[in-house]
């Protein structure tokens, strides 16, 4: 091949390669694009302070207050329990066991698989649980569903974090008489409390914004969900279902619905990574 | 003292405990949808559900395959178009990009990584239904816009960033000497790339698309507020389909007051959960192997 | 000395984002000799080099002021195809890259990169370079295996093959022999002086002892200054700058 010809072939490719990562950035301003102009004329005071009113879905006033509250309430519940589960496992395949150890190896092995399973899944077996121990469509059902969901992905993202605490920190602790567990818990949570808190920021955006696992565990209902026996909305089923009504009004309150939900997300992604990039300034890691 | 050391003591047992809960809950998905779809399959064998072509409850006919297709169909077709832009990207990002940029789009990517399903299907409804529904006659066919196709567009920018994070990662581990060597024998960066880079990165890129493709093959509601929903084997993208996590989504409401249905619908979960398993199994040892030899 | 300049190196300098890693060298490298670039650890030996096939020039936040002639052409001329002063240097690192593919198409590689199709010409090609190598008889019956299945010293001595193969005019060596055993360091060396016959040879080197059994060349860098450099044989006789001896006697390293 000529040289010409080897240039060229480079330069077609380094076209094709801009022009997909142009499409991939693309992809996003897009979408954040397209809610927002669609989502924020359709929104209004109402829609974040009233639970919908009768004939809501008809049209009439009302707002989505109900699937709001009963999201952040999810997966807030949601990501306590998940911490309460991931905590305890980061720090036993970090601290007790070497970090390459079998049970370490095979433990983020499972998580990772456990990370790939669809969220539908998740659901289906929320719901076998739930018909196990005797549940209804709940909140807690909700939670205990997306808290599964949320377990892989809390508890890698915190690995990150801790397998990064030096030995010698350890040591040092330990030489001071303190116990493992002691050493764990004031030592080393406490180095990695930002990047813990980052964990927690990144399951809990995917926890409030999965439909999937909720559609078959935590119900629906137009009311705030009070107790955890309740079923509670969420928003996006709200969004989900306000879409698939055949009225136009309502329709555009799914676009404003789906512009909260990406807000709150957005806010969440951005206080994770500046969260995380504080931590990295501060830090001795 | 003794008090501390007996804390310590019960807090090693307890979190051991709590480690074997990830390992135990794959056992547990599995064997839990198991338990629930034996039902149906007392009745019925497994390859006459899994590639029965006739869904009807009502009836007590449960054949699978026009959803298992629909969600091959989808994929597939995702995975066309995903692959080759998220690898054109990464390898732009990696070997290409002056570290600004990149570091300007890698979050970028990780932000399409976390917008939610719905917001995905909402966009697809939007903006990509009518497209189809308006490109579908230069094609000779005639669409509504709920199709394969674009339930394939979405699910294609849904799995971007899969590719492209696992992709740029095997990248950075093909050592920046063996590029040298190649470069300095008087290759072009891209010849490089194409003989050196993705030889060597080729068991992990590979692990990428897999990852992808089970991230693709399980995704619900964005496919599902796009594709139709009808269940009959799709036959050009233009068609609608009827992908197996719509039909679980679709459905719940239903299963406890059919016969079966239940049974059914939790078979196709499990159906769903092992795909995916061999697949999101495969490409991680493949990636721990690599990483193995790596060092 | 009376040899021929091939490379000259004039007023350059580098620097990796704020620190300057190289400064202000100049100096001529003689045609068809052993060069070798001696120095404390950390000095820019490697740096140096690197910037002899422009290697340095496409990373972030490098930066580099000055000359380098090959040939009496300046390599860092805008309008000059970087991929034919890279081909016209073969490069042996500290340890041996091989590429992910065959031994004989790691050989191959640069060849049919530079055009060369014919079946029989590569193969021509390849059993030349191996032969030349001294590798031809341990690797002829397993030309396609991966060439990750030689051993270490198997593998520098492909690289270097392989380099040939693009036909260079210069050898770039960065401690080539530092991570191999005795044994194929000895070979490698070996091979290094037979090639000064038709090539120009740089090798960097923190083994003194190596220096002195190969070099005819030397240029001391201390701290990124070239601090002295002259034919080997009056540098270890007498060499003037302090640092220069203290490096000899081994009371800097
Ligand atoms: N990519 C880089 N970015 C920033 N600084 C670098 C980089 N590469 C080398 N340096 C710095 O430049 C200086 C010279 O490095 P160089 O590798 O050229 O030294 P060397 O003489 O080859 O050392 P050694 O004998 O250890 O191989 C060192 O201080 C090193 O830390
Ligand atoms: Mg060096």
């Amino acid at each position: 091949m000529g040289f010409r010809q080897r240039k060229a072939e480079e330069m077609v490719f380094k076209v094709l390669m801009i022009g997909s990562t142009v499409i991939v950035t693309g992809s996003l301003l897009l979408i954040i694009g397209t809610v927002v102009v669609k989502g924020f004329p359709a929104m209004n005071l109402a829609m974040i302070t009233q639970t919908p009113k009768g004939g809501y879905y008809l049209g009439k006033e009302g707002g989505i207050l109900n699937a709001i509250v009963g999201s952040l309430e999810l997966a807030g519940g949601a990501t306590l329990l998940a911490l309460l589960f991931s905590l305890p496992i980061v720090l036993y395949i970090n601290l007790y066991k070497r970090r390459k150890s079998r049970l370490a190896v095979f433990t983020r092995f499972a998580l990772d698989v456990l990370w790939g399973i669809p969220s539908i899944v998740y659901g289906a077996f929320g719901f076998i649980l739930m018909m196990r121990i005797g549940l209804r469509t709940s909140l807690l059902a909700g939670i205990i569903a997306v808290a599964l969901l949320e377990l892989p992905i809390m508890a890698r993202a915190m690995d990150e974090v801790v397998r990064l605490v030096p030995h010698s920190l350890q040591d040092a602790s330990a030489s001071l008489g303190a116990t493992k567990l002691e050493t764990a818990l004031h030592v080393v949570t406490r180095q990695c409390l930002p990047g813990i808190i980052t964990a927690i920021l990144i399951a809990f955006g995917r926890g409030i914004g999965d439909a999937a696992s909720v559609l078959y565990t935590a119900g629906f209902s137009d009311r705030i969900p009070g107790a955890l026996l309740q079923p509670a909305a969420t928003l996006p089923l709200a969004i989900f279902f306000q879409l698939g009504t055949p009225y136009p009004e309502v329709q555009e309150r799914a676009y404003a619905s789906a512009a909260i939900l990406t807000l709150i997300i957005l806010v969440i992604s951005l206080l994770s990574r500046w969260y995380g990039r504080k931590f990295q300034k501060n830090s001795i890691l | 003292m003794v008090k501390r050391l007996l804390k310590d003591l019960l807090a090693r047992r307890a979190m051991f405990l709590f480690t074997a809960v990830p390992g135990v809950l794959v056992f547990l998905m599995f064997f839990g949808l198991y338990d629930r779809s034996r039902s149906i399959l007392a009745l019925h064998s497994f390859p006459d559900l899994l590639f029965g072509s006739s869904w009807f409850p009502l009836k007590g006919q449960f054949g699978l395959y026009p959803f298992l297709m629909g969600t091959v169909w989808v994929t597939l077709a995702a995975m066309i178009l995903a692959v080759p832009i998220s690898l054109l990207s990464a390898i732009y990002l990696s070997e290409y990009a002056p570290r600004r940029i990149r570091e300007t789009i890698k979050p970028v990517v990780d932000l399409l990584a976390g917008i939610p399903s719905v917001v995905f299907g909402v966009w697809g409804v939007l903006m990509i239904v009518p497209l189809v529904a308006k490109i579908a006659p230069a094609f000779g066919a005639y669409s509504t816009g709920y199709s394969v196709l674009a339930g394939a567009i979405v699910l294609a920018i849904m799995v971007f960033p899969t590719i492209i994070h696992v992709s740029l990662e095997v990248f950075a581990s093909v050592p920046r000497a063996l590029r040298e060597a190649s470069l300095s024998l008087g290759a072009t960066k891209w010849e490089t790339v194409k003989h050196v880079v993705l030889r060597k990165g080729l068991a992990g890129i590979i692990a990428s698309v897999a990852l992808g493709f089970s991230r693709a093959f399980g995704e619900t509601m964005a496919v599902l507020m796009v594709v139709g929903n009808t269940p009959i084997i799709p036959k050009s993208p233009f068609d609608s389909a009827y992908p197996l996590p719509a039909l679980l989504a679709n459905n719940y409401g239903e299963m406890m007051s059919i016969p079966l249905y239940d049974g059914a619908l939790m078979l196709a979960a499990l159906v769903l959960l092992l795909i995916v398993l061999v697949f999101n199994i495969g490409a991680r040892a493949v990636l721990i192997k690599a990483e193995r030899k790596a060092e | 000395m009376d040899a021929r300049t091939h490379i000259s190196i004039q007023n350059l300098s580098v620097s990796y984002g704020r620190q300057r890693v190289l400064k202000d060298v100049s100096v001529d490298l003689p045609d068809r000799k052993v060069t070798a670039i001696i120095g404390p650890s950390g000095c820019g030996k490697t740096t140096l080099l690197r910037t002899l096939n422009r290697l340095l020039d496409g990373m972030d936040g490098v930066k580099i002021e000055g000359q380098v002639l090959v040939d009496g052409e300046n390599i860092y001329d805008p309008k000059i195809e970087v991929t034919r002063i890279r081909q016209k240097m073969g490069l042996l690192s500290q340890k041996p890259q091989v590429l992910p593919m065959s031994i004989f198409d790691n050989i191959a590689y640069g060849p049919r990169i530079h055009g060369v199709r014919e079946k029989a010409k590569l193969r021509q090609i390849v059993e030349q370079q191996l032969a030349a190598a001294g590798l031809w008889d341990e690797v002829k019956n397993r030309l396609h295996e991966p060439a990750s299945r030689l051993s270490v010293g198997q593998q520098q001595r492909l690289c270097l093959a392989r380099g040939l193969a693009v036909k260079p005019e210069i050898i770039l060596g960065d401690e080539p022999t530092s991570a191999l055993d005795p044994q194929s360091s000895r070979i490698v060396e070996q091979r290094l002086i037979e090639l000064k016959a038709d090539y120009t040879v740089i090798v960097v080197t923190h083994i003194l002892r190596q220096a002195r059994r190969i070099a005819d060349y030397i240029a001391f860098l201390y701290l990124g200054e070239l601090v002295e450099h002259g034919p080997a044989a009056e540098i270890f006789a007498n060499p003037r700058d302090p640092r220069m001896k203290a490096y000899l006697t081994g009371e800097i390293s």
